[in-house]
C-alpha cells in the first residue's frame, strides 16, 4: 500500500469537504461561542454526519462498520480542520470507539460499537490529570471491591467531557503515579452516580469538563482489556488518535495558510500588493515546504495504522511533533501577515489559532512527542 | 519469460560472474574513477570492473551502439541499474560527459559532434568538466560575461568560469558563453565545447574553508575553439543549458549514490554525549537531535511521497520544489549540532589524537554549508516556490 489517498479516500474527502463548507463552516464555530452553546456542537450536523456513515468508517463489518481504514476518517477529519467543525467525531469514533475496538470485550463490542456507528452514544477519554499530557502520571484510583472497582479521583480537559454519554476513565489499579505499569481503562456511563462534572470554557470555543469521581462503583464488566495493563492499550489507542487529530490539523493549516496566501495577492501597501516583498515570499514558501514536510508524515501514520505497521509510534509521533510545530508558525504568521486586521474577531485567523493551541497541546505536544521519538528510536 | 525477464536473468549473472567483490561495497574517499584521458586506477579489480563494462557500453547504457553505448531500451536500462544497485555494484566510473552533456549531444549535435565526441566519452576516455558559474555570475547565471567573439572558422573565448569541478583532470568542457550582446540577459549566451588542452587556459584549484576540493577556477585568455564545436543555435544556448539541466536531477542522484555514509548525528551524539545505554545525557540536546532526525524523516517520507506521485502519474513539481531548501537546511541545522556536541574536539584541524568520526564531522559540517549555495542557493528555491507554486506576484 503507497500513502497517498486511492480514489475512494479522495472522494470521501471530496464528500466531506462540500459537506462541511455547507453545514459546519467557521461560522457555525463562531454562532456556538456567541451563543454560549451549552452543548458546543451542533446536533443535526452530527446526525447527518452518523448518516452518511463517517461514525462506521474505521470499524469493523462484523459490527456494523464500514472497515474503511483510518485513511478514511482522517480524509474526513481534515476537511473537518479546514472548517474548525466542531462535532464529536474525535472523541466519539478515534478515542472511545478507538478503545472498545482495540480493547473491548466481545460483549462490550457487541453492543457499543453499533451504538457509536448509529449514533446513541457519545463517548470521551477521561485521562489528563496535569497541566501537560502525561498517561503513566495517572493517579485517580480505582480499588478493588466487591468484584468490580471504585474510582476515586479527579480528570481535567475532558474533551466533550461535558456532553458525553459515556466516559473511557484511565485509573490506577496499582503503583504510584509514573508508573507505566498499573493502569487500567474502564467504561463508566457520565452520569453514574458519584460522578460530578464541570464544563470549561477552552479558548478554542470547544466543549470540555472537568470530570470529578467520587467512589464511583462499577463492575467488572466495565473493564476494557486487562486489569494493570492499560497502558499499552493506552498508547495503542491514543496513538491512533494523535494521527486522526494530527490529520484534522493538517486540514486547519492548510486553510489558514491558503487564506493567508490569499490575503498577500490582494492586500496593497506602498502601492504594491504585500505579497511582492521578498520578505514575506520567503517566510510564505517556508510554510509551504513545512505543509508539505507534514502532508507526507500524516500520510504515512494514517497507512501505518492500515497496514498494522510496528512503525505506527515512531510515525504518530513524528506526525504529532512535525503537526504541530508546522500549526504554531502557520497560525502565528497568519496573524502576522494580516497584520492589524489580523487581531480582531471579525476575522476568522484567530479561531484558527485559539483551536491550533489546544490541537497541539492535546494527546501530547511536541516536546512530548520529541521525547517520545526519541526514546523509540533508541537515544 | 518475457525478454525482459531474459534481460534480467542475464544480467544478474554476468555482473554477480563480472563485478568483482571488492567493487561491491562502498568506495572510499578518492576511491571513484573520474573516467578521461587522465584517470589512475588505484587497484586492479577497479580497472578489471571499468574495463569489463566498459566493453559491455554499460558507462551509458541507453546510448545507440553505433555512438559507443549499450543500446538498451528505457525499460532494460532500469532493468540493469536495479541489478547494479542489488549487487550493490560501485559505479565503475564518474564523467559528467555521459550524465550531462552526452544526452544533450544525442539531441541537438551534429553528426560530426555526435562521432568526434560520444564514442570517446562513452568509452571513458574523454573525460568533462562543466563551465556554466562565473565569478560573478552565480545564483543570476545569465549574467554570465566570458565572451566568445567569432573569427573566421574559430571562436575566440577570454573570461573565467569558477566551481568547475574535477577541470585539471578533465579533456574537454562544455561552458555557457556569450557571443551577442544587447536583448535580455538569457538571449545571446551559446553552449560550445572547449578542449582543456587549448593554449590559453589556466586551471587554478580552490582551496576551501573544509580544505582541498575538486573546484577549480578556470582563466580562458584567447583561447580558440573550432566554429564546428558550438552546441545548438548561436546564441541560443540558454535553451540548450535548460534542457541539459534537466539531465541533472539524474546525474545528482548517480553522485548521491557515490557519498559515503557520513558520520550520522544520532550516532555520533550517542557516542560523544551519551551514557552507557545510548541515551543522549542532556534533554536540551536531546531534543534538538530528535527534531533533526524528524526533519531528515519527514524528508524521506516526502521523497518517498514523490516518487509514488510520479508512478501515479500526478503533477510532482510543487512537492519536488520544497526537497532542496528541506535537506539543504536540515543538513546544515544537523552538522551544526554535531559540531556542537563533539565540542572542542569538532574544532581540531588534522589532529591525530582525536576521534576519526570526530575530525570527519569537522570537514563535513564546513562542507556542508556549500549545500544551500550550489544547485540553485535556498534563496532561489524559496524564490521558486513563491512565485512558481504560490503565484505570489512579481
Amino acid at each position: 500500500m503507497g500513502i497517498l489517498f486511492d480514489s475512494d479516500q479522495e472522494l470521501l474527502a471530496d464528500t466531506a469537504h462540500g459537506f462541511f463548507e455547507e453545514h459546519a463552516p467557521v461560522a457555525a464555530l463562531r454562532k456556538l461561542r456567541d451563543t454560549r452553546d451549552a452543548l458546543g456542537y451542533q446536533p443535526e450536523v452530527w446526525a447527518q454526519m452518523v448518516e452518511l456513515g463517517w461514525t462506521a468508517i474505521i470499524f469493523p463489518e462484523a459490527h456494523g462498520g464500514l472497515a474503511f481504514g483510518y485513511k478514511g476518517l482522517g480524509a474526513v477529519m481534515g476537511q473537518g480542520g479546514r472548517t474548525l467543525a466542531a462535532t464529536p467525531l474525535f472523541a466519539t469514533v478515534a478515542l472511545g470507539g478507538g478503545a472498545l475496538m482495540l480493547g473491548g470485550s466481545e460483549t462490550q463490542q457487541a453492543h457499543w460499537l453499533p451504538a457509536i456507528i448509529a449514533g446513541e452514544a457519545r463517548f470521551a477519554l477521561a485521562l489528563e490529570e496535569g497541566l501537560h499530557h502525561n498517561p503513566p502520571g495517572t493517579a485517580l484510583k480505582a480499588e478493588a471491591a466487591g468484584g468490580g472497582h471504585v474510582l476515586t479521583g479527579e480528570k481535567h480537559f475532558v474533551v466533550d467531557g461535558s456532553f458525553a454519554d459515556q466516559l473511557v476513565v484511565v485509573a490506577r489499579t496499582s503503583g504510584t503515579p509514573g508508573d507505566v505499569a498499573g493502569l487500567t481503562l474502564f467504561l463508566v456511563e457520565a452520569k453514574a452516580s458519584g460522578i460530578t462534572r464541570s464544563p470549561v470554557r477552552m479558548v478554542d470555543s470547544r466543549a470540555a469538563a472537568s470530570i470529578r469521581f467520587d467512589g464511583v462503583r462499577v463492575g467488572a464488566d466495565a473493564v476494557i482489556g486487562k486489569v494493570g495493563e492499560g497502558a499499552a492499550l493506552l498508547d495503542a489507542v491514543l496513538d491512533r488518535a494523535r494521527v486522526c487529530l494530527a490529520a484534522e490539523m493538517l486540514g486547519s493549516a492548510e486553510k489558514l495558510f491558503e487564506t493567508t496566501v490569499t490575503y498577500l495577492k490582494e492586500r496593497v501597501q506602498f502601492d504594491v500588493p504585500i505579497g511582492s516583498f521578498q520578505a514575506l515570499q520567503h517566510r510564505a514558501s517556508q510554510m509551504f515546504i513545512a505543509l508539505e514536510m507534514s502532508r507526507s508524515a500524516v500520510l504515512a501514520a494514517l497507512t501505518a495504522i492500515d497496514e498494522g505497521s510496528p512503525q505506527l509510534s515512531l510515525l504518530a509521533s513524528l506526525a504529532k511533533a512535525k503537526m504541530s510545530d508546522t500549526l504554531e508558525l502557520v497560525s502565528n504568521e497568519a496573524v502576522q501577515m494580516h497584520g492589524g486586521i489580523g487581531m480582531t474577531d471579525e476575522l476568522d485567523v484567530g479561531l484558527y489559532l485559539k483551536r491550533a493551541r489546544v490541537q497541539q497541546q492535546l494527546l501530547g505536544d511536541a516536546s512530548f512527542h520529541r521525547a517520545r521519538y526519541a526514546a523509540l528510536r533508541g537515544y | 519469460m518475457s525478454d525482459l525477464d531474459t534481460f534480467r536473468t542475464e544480467t544478474r549473472q554476468w555482473l554477480e560472474a563480472n563485478c568483482p567483490p571488492a567493487m561491491r561495497t562502498p568506495p572510499g574517499e578518492g576511491e571513484i574513477v573520474m573516467s578521461g584521458s587522465r584517470m589512475r586506477f588505484q587497484s586492479e579489480d577497479q580497472r578489471i570492473w571499468f574495463e569489463r563494462m566498459r566493453d559491455k557500453g554499460w558507462f551509458a547504457p541507453d546510448w545507440p551502439v553505433e555512438y559507443g553505448g549499450g543500446g538498451l531500451d528505457g525499460a532494460s536500462t532500469h532493468v540493469l541499474e536495479t541489478e547494479l544497485s542489488r549487487l550493490k555494484c560501485r559505479p565503475p566510473q564518474v564523467n559528467l560527459g555521459i550524465w550531462m552533456i552526452g544526452p544533450v549531444l544525442l539531441e541537438f549535435g551534429t553528426p560530426g559532434q555526435k562521432q568526434h565526441f560520444l564514442p570517446p566519452t562513452a568509452r571513458g576516455e574523454m573525460g568533462w568538466c562543466q563551465g556554466f558559474s562565473e565569478p560573478n555570475a552565480g545564483s543570476d547565471l545569465a549574467s554570465l560575461k566570458t565572451a566568445a567573439r567569432i573569427e573566421g572558422e574559430e571562436f575566440v573565448v577570454t573570461g573565467s568560469k569558477i566551481w568547475t569541478s574535477g577541470a585539471q583532470d578533465a579533456d574537454y568542457m562544455y561552458a555557457l558563453v556569450r557571443t551577442a550582446t544587447g536583448g535580455t540577459k538569457q538571449q545571446g549566451i551559446s553552449m560550445v565545447l572547449i578542449d582543456m588542452r587549448a593554449p590559453g587556459i589556466t586551471v587554478r584549484p580552490i582551496d576551501l574553508i573544509s580544505g582541498k576540493s575538486h573546484f577549480c577556477q578556470v582563466f580562458f585568455d584567447d583561447v580558440r575553439v573550432p566554429v564546428t564545436n558550438l552546441v545548438g543555435p548561436l546564441n541560443e544556448g540558454w535553451n540548450v543549458a535548460k534542457r541539459l539541466l534537466q539531465h541533472e536531477r539524474r546525474a545528482m542522484s548517480k553522485f548521491a549514490e557515490l557519498n559515503m555514509p557520513g558520520p550520522n548525528l544520532v550516532a555520533v551524539t550517542q557516542k560523544f554525549q551519551g551514557d552507557a545505554q545510548g541515551r543522549i545525557i542532556s534533554p536540551v540536546l536531546r531534543d534538538k537531535v530528535a527534531a533533526l532526525d524528524m526533519e531528515a524523516h519527514v524528508q524521506r517520507l516526502t521523497q518517498q511521497r514523490i516518487v509514488e506521485m510520479a508512478k501515479a502519474r500526478k503533477d510532482v513539481f510543487n512537492v519536488s520544489a520544497t526537497m532542496k531548501y528541506q535537506a539543504a537546511e536540515t543538513e546544515k541545522k544537523s552538522m551544526e549540532t554535531m559540531v556542537a556536541a563533539l565540542g572542542w574536539q569538532g574544532l581540531t584541524w588534522e589532529d591525530a589524537g582525536v576521534a576519526m568520526d570526530a575530525r570527519e564531522a569537522t570537514k563535513q559540517w564546513l562542507a556542508s554549508k556549500a549545500l544551500s549555495i550550489a544547485g540553485g542557493s535556498s534563496e532561489v528555491q524559496l524564490n521558486i516556490i513563491a512565485k512558481r507554486v504560490l503565484g505570489l506576484p512579481e
